[in-house]
């Protein structure tokens, strides 16, 4: 009983350091970025990797997302009301306000996101981390911060190319299986869609993309012991921001109601 | 000139240094010998600043860095040390040419317009030619021990730390890398510390060679005063002898037979 007790406080106090450590690297980031030079070549670079390299996946995720809402949606109104009704509102509505900023944070988290922490955890465990130290810089200048710029930039961007893919989805399926006129498609969106709507699901991805950059940048330089442990710390950073995503836009979207954002 | 005092360093459960003194004079090429994990890496470590000593002092050039606390001082500390790896470290996301000069755009004033030709002039100094545009991955082992000490010495620092520079290669490739640190001490007139348990490479590179052993300093001498000191822990490490004062297990486990035996 003793034992599990110091067990589960050691884990107790585990995880408060690592929240401690990781309000640290917020907090130096912050500090960084006002006083040095960004590293813009190292930004450019990480946006292609962040973002170029993941748009086809995103944009691919998202189109055949806006299908199957469409499919839904056309069968469940067929079924009440004997037509396919309000299509387009129900697909650009759920696209634009809730799955293309999620479902998109999800998949650069998985492909992006282990990327960092797999990439920044081989350079701890071979030293590559101490030889910035010794070279003059520091990784949190160096690597942290383009990476967590990149996330910024990039992800609002890729959620915009994503509302527009999922609501080109909605219409494949509207027009060709569902024989809705086009002009009804979108006078459904349009009639109904205002900008405080795209807004809403535009401030998201601000905050998923400061979660998943400093979850993975986290996790990748306090990687410790070898290739297991850099193969611990991406999956780790993979499932931690991911879970982060889904947690933080039940709060997010509460907040953004609450100030008449919705 | 860098002077340690009574550096103590322990991680959890685990003391590795229990109170180092040392001290390098200029011009000096100070060997630290001693078994693996005895602490002679963490103590380099230390003196760069990138472990921070729970006790003790190291006195740099009038700077003691355990007293050093704001990142910006630390980095300035820093500046006048080069530091060989043990692995080499080269940023494989990079080409041998960046590799080398990436130090001298936060150390140096260089324009960036000379950086080629830089690297092109401290790879020769390291005997390599024509790398400029490989990657780390392309290099053999001894290239890339090589290209690190290019990097290491690209921004002319007047200390140069050297972590294990001949472990992990062949016989021949490590004369050549002593060759090339006796070759750098006398073009750069730099001090340096060696840290390695390769003696010939002790004898070869030192002026004076320090054991570590249990965390603490047993003896700091001359190479000749080491091969013949009366010292039974240091002797038995200089002559790579399996009996001694130093415990070494032969096997991880008791045999059964042994343990029966004694009763």
């Amino acid at each position: 009983m003793k034992g599990l007790v110091e067990a589960f406080g050691r884990q107790i106090i585990e995880a408060s350091a690592s929240v401690g450590r990781f309000v640290f690297l917020m907090r130096s980031t912050a500090a960084w970025m006002l006083r040095s030079r960004i590293e813009w070549r190292q930004v450019l670079i990480q946006m292609s990797r962040i973002g170029v390299d993941s748009l086809p996946v995103t944009t691919m995720t998202t189109f055949f997302t806006g299908m199957v809402l469409a499919l839904q949606t056309g069968a469940s109104s067929k079924h009440f009301f004997n037509e396919p009704l309000f299509v387009g509102t129900v697909v650009s509505f759920a696209m634009v306000m809730e799955l293309a900023p999620v479902m998109t944070a999800l998949v650069v988290s998985g492909r992006a996101g282990a990327a960092i922490a797999a990439e920044l955890g081989t350079m701890k465990v071979t030293e590559q981390i101490d030889a910035l130290y010794t070279l003059g810089t520091d990784p949190i200048r160096y690597l942290v911060i383009p990476r967590v710029l990149a996330f910024l930039m990039v992800l609002p961007l890729l959620t915009i190319v994503s509302d527009f893919s999922g609501t080109f989805g909605g219409w494949v399926v509207a027009s060709f299986k569902l024989q809705i006129p086009t002009s009804v498609y979108t006078s459904d969106i349009f009639d109904n869609m205002e900008i405080r709507h795209f807004m809403h699901g535009f401030l998201k991805t601000f905050v998923f993309a400061i979660l998943i950059s400093f979850i993975c940048c986290f996790k990748g330089i306090t990687t410790k012991g070898g290739a297991e442990g850099v193969g611990k710390s991406t999956t780790a950073a993979v499932v931690i921001s991911m879970a982060s995503v889904l947690v933080m836009d039940y709060f997010v979207t509460a907040l953004l109601s609450a100030v008449g954002i919705t | 000139m860098i002077e340690a005092r009574g550096v103590k360093k322990s991680y959890p459960g685990r003391p590795v240094l229990r109170g180092v003194d040392l001290h390098v004079e200029e011009g000096e090429t100070l060997a630290i010998i001693g078994g693996s994990g005895c602490g002679k890496s963490t103590f380099l470590k230390c003196v760069i600043g990138l472990v921070r000593p729970d006790e003790g002092t190291i006195v740099v050039d009038g700077m003691d860095i355990t007293r050093l606390h704001s990142e910006t001082d630390i980095a300035h500390y820093r500046r006048r040390f080069g530091y060989l790896f043990q692995e080499a470290a080269l940023f494989d996301s990079l080409s041998v040419w960046e590799n080398v000069t990436f130090g001298l755009r936060y150390l140096t004033d260089i324009p960036v317009a000379h950086y080629r030709g830089v690297a092109k002039d401290k790879l020769a100094l390291v005997g390599l030619k024509d790398v400029e545009d490989l990657r780390p991955s392309e290099l053999s082992g001894g290239m890339k021990k090589r290209v690190a000490l290019a990097r290491a010495i690209a921004a002319e620092p007047l200390y140069i730390l050297y972590d294990e520079p001949t472990t992990g290669l062949d016989p021949i490739m490590s004369d050549v890398i002593n060759d090339l640190i006796l070759d750098l001490q006398k073009a750069l007139k730099t001090t340096a510390i060696v840290v390695t348990h390769d003696m010939k490479s002790a004898y070869k590179v030192a002026s004076r060679i320090a054991m570590i052993h249990d965390g603490r300093v047993l003896a700091a001498e001359s190479p000749e005063a080491i091969q013949k000191t009366d010292n039974p822990y240091v002797h038995q490490f200089v002559e790579g002898l399996s009996q001694g004062p130093i415990r070494m297990k032969l096997k991880e486990f008791e045999p059964e037979t042994a343990a029966e035996a004694r009763g």
